[in-house]
């Protein structure tokens, strides 16, 4: 019990410590500074730009760099698709994978290009070591650079002085990708093969066990992968069990990585905020309420573990608390720990099972979510919807004050604050949509697979998950039926995957462009000097009012769907 | 448009061909000359057979001579089609598996640990693992088949313990994760000694 808090407020110290480091230098990365990478990436760099065409200190307005970001992430779609529906042609199948159907293709394609990840296929029986290399983890690359250029776009925005410009698209995808996620990749990954995770192109391995059994034991590139869907909050496992696969996640050690991976570039551009607005208390503000709200999430979960759940207490066993879906070299704290990372955070990669949580432990998942993914957050995405509560939790403060909002100088007018609120309220709107059409039609109950409010929950994460483009799931529901493996025979179940495809595409560019749009409208706008009647955004009172429209919002959205689920199952001793 | 289109075909073939093909065959090829049994899956061969891997459990039938891992009611040591029993906390499936669990857990190292009660039964022992190829079980879960591995094999209870201890897992750097008794290799070491 005390080894597990002790490992909780480790792990919150190393991250801490990481933000300001990594925030620096992420700063320096997008304003142009000469880095310690520079010598060795610049030629690459401008190879890249080079068979681009493109001109990177060519400034786009907020249409153009949204219309850059919007073809290339169509052409990608494509690609994916592409590459996912020729499985048969691929090198590197040893397992002789036919495709998946063009539904589940639908889904799996929109996860990936929206950094969700949510994984209506099990990763070692459908998927070739191709598809998982050249279509699966680039995208973990490109989709987690795309987030985090948009809010680059948008701190230009705000810092922007009477202009339009909000930079290079092409030049920030590019510095994105070599300047970070690239380098923090290839060290992770070899770091994460010197402690056992796996990583090699061989097909998969027979084994005759000790009592004279068969064991077929999966092989594949994995570390190359594992890191980069963790360090671009992606979250889509190579194995089916995602990071509870003792392949992804060996030990202690790499369990503690691949937590940090998560959650290190989320924090960190707090720091890249504060630093490039020229007031670094604003990013340590911003930090401080996301870091309020992860702890009293951990603490929650972690507790409710501890405490077993009515099946088990039935069954005669009263001790030990909730182990079920967990592994040993994690534990209870360990298990809680990375659920909460994982779902502030839009990773949604998992180290233990959801779906077998108690229930307050599983309250905590689901809680997360529907803030919008704004506590953390994904990589950029995150910071990019905190803003956008910032934004509104300015014009609230100016209102209840009787004063213009503005936000560092600028002037909160009605046009950025009816774009805020679309921004705020679009991708909640869409999961109460398609989870609510999918409980209530027979096509959309089939996912379900267990009674009652586990299998409520089951439906409403579902579409809760892929909205907010996190992808972990109460992983009883299915959008696949699959009689062998390999695909062979296999039956998409339609609305499931093309509802959940559709709710990840528009969930993720809708408030892409109402972001964008912000930044367009911010940067034009004249910079006015702090008076006395200004509200300062730096200090403690902002950091409450803040938390309040978050919890607020999200309350006020999701409490009766939270009631019927983990609710339900934390009052109730019944079994289903 | 025209240009974006142009610049967006040629990213799509260059970032894959950087992102989805170069970096991953350059890790593949450092993990497998710097740390070629791990990046193999950390395999153990026995008489020149790979009869597992260390990291991966596996399934030893509830015979009396080996340590048993924890139980994997979904997926039966899979370990080509890893699956989550996805049993929630308030299933009538769950009470069913754990109470089922609990007996034949009872039934096998009673008649060997006589005092042994249910509420003594470490919690590991009696629930399904997430990726249902856990390697490890508690220390307290091998200490009680130490009994039943001791009787069946005429060893002495203290050298049965002192091999647990062999094969135990600290938490990493001494702080992080939880600590277990790898079952694989405890096993190995009792066959391998004679």
């Amino acid at each position: 019990m005390l080894e597990g808090w002790l490992q909780i407020a480790l792990f919150l110290v190393v991250l801490t410590a990481l933000v300001p480091v990594l925030g620096g230098y992420m700063a320096r990365v997008f304003t142009g500074e000469r880095v310690f990478l520079t010598p060795l990436v610049a030629p690459l760099e401008r190879l890249l730009y080079r068979l681009l065409r493109v001109d990177p200190e060519e400034g786009q307005d907020w249409k153009r760099y949204a219309r850059s970001l919007l073809v290339l992430s169509t052409l990608f779609w494509l690609a994916l698709y592409l590459i996912l529906r020729t499985q048969t042609l691929h090198p590197w199948n040893p397992g002789g994978f036919h495709s998946g159907t063009w539904d589940v293709t639908f889904n799996t394609t929109s996860s990936f290009l929206t950094n969700t990840n949510w994984q209506f296929y099990g990763g070692e029986t459908t998927m070739t070591y191709f598809s998982q290399m050249a279509g699966l983890a680039v995208q973990n690359f490109v989709s987690a650079a795309v987030g985090i250029v948009v809010v680059i776009a948008l701190i230009r925005g705000i810092i922007g002085r009477s202009g339009k410009s909000l930079g290079n698209f092409w030049s920030d995808l590019v510095r994105t990708l070599l300047y970070i996620l690239l380098p923090i990749s290839v060290i992770g990954a070899l770091v994460l093969v010197s402690q056992g995770v796996i990583q090699n192109l061989s097909g998969y391995t027979a084994v005759h066990t000790l009592v004279g059994g068969n064991q077929v034991i999966a092989q594949g590139p994995v570390a190359s992968q594992e890191v980069i869907k963790e360090l671009g909050t992606n979250g889509g496992g190579f194995f089916n069990v995602n990071s509870a696969h003792p392949f992804e996640n060996a030990s202690g050690l790499t369990n503690f990585l691949e937590m940090l991976f998560i959650l290190m570039i989320p924090a960190a551009l707090t720091y890249t905020y504060g630093r490039m607005v020229g007031n670094r208390r604003q990013g340590w503000a911003i930090f401080s309420a996301m870091l309020i709200l992860f702890v009293i999430g951990v603490s929650v979960a972690y507790l409710a573990e501890q405490h077993g759940t009515p099946a088990q207490h039935l069954a005669g066993i009263h001790h030990g608390g909730n182990l079920e879906g967990k592994e040993q070299r994690f534990g209870i704290a360990n298990t809680a720990l990375w659920a909460s990372i994982t779902t502030v955070t839009s990773c949604g990669a998992v180290n233990g099972a959801f779906e077998s949580l108690t229930g307050l432990g599983g309250a905590v998942p689901q809680a997360n979510l529907s803030m919008s993914e704004v506590v953390f957050g994904g990589v950029g995405t995150g910071l990019y919807s905190m803003l956008i509560f910032v934004i509104i939790a300015v014009f609230i403060g100016g209102l209840m004050v009787g004063r213009t909002p503005e936000y560092l100088g600028k002037k909160i007018g009605a046009r950025e604050v009816k774009l805020a609120s679309l921004g705020a309220l679009f991708t909640p709107l869409t999961v109460l949509l398609t989870s609510g059409a999918s409980v209530a039609t027979a096509a959309g109950r089939q996912s379900i697979s267990v009674a009652g409010p586990n299998g409520f929950s089951e439906n409403f994460y579902a579409y809760l998950s892929q909205a907010n483009n996190n992808g972990s799931a109460w992983a009883g529901f299915t959008g696949y039926v699959q009689p062998d493996a390999g695909n062979l025979g296999a039956k998409g179940v339609h609305l499931a995957d093309i509802m959940g495809g559709l709710g990840m595409v528009f969930a993720r560019y809708a408030p892409i462009l109402f972001v964008l749009a912000i930044a367009g409208a911010l940067a034009g706008k004249k910079v006015a000097p702090a008076g006395a009647g200004t509200m300062r955004t730096d200090n403690p009172t902002f950091v409450a009012l803040l938390i309040g429209v978050i919890v607020l919002v999200g309350a006020l959205t999701f409490f009766p769907a939270l009631l019927l689920g983990p609710v339900v199952q934390s009052l109730t001793t019944n079994l289903f | 448009m025209r240009r974006d289109l142009v610049t967006s075909v040629i990213a799509v073939l260059a970032l894959t061909a950087l992102l989805g093909i170069a970096y991953p065959l350059v890790i593949t090829g450092v993990s497998q000359v710097a740390f070629p049994g791990k990046a193999d899956g950390s395999l153990i061969k026995r008489d020149g057979k790979v009869v597992g891997s260390r990291l991966i459990g596996q399934d030893f039938r509830g015979e009396r001579r080996y340590f048993q891992g924890r139980p994997s009611t979904a997926t039966k040591y899979a370990a080509d089609a890893t699956a989550f029993t996805n049993l929630g906390p308030n299933s009538r499936d769950a009470r069913d598996t754990f109470r089922k669990s609990l007996r034949s857990y009872l039934a096998r190292e009673r008649p060997y640990d006589r005092g042994l009660i249910p509420a003594q039964v470490p919690i590991d022992a009696v629930t399904s693992s997430a990726s249902g190829i856990d390697p490890q079980i508690s220390r307290a879960n091998a200490l009680i088949q130490a009994h039943r591995i001791a009787a069946v094999r005429d060893l002495s209870l203290q050298h049965v313990r002192k091999l647990i201890d062999d094969k135990t897992d600290g938490r990493s750097l001494g702080v992080l994760g939880e600590p277990g008794v790898n079952v694989l290799e405890l096993n190995l070491a009792l066959d391998g000694r004679r």
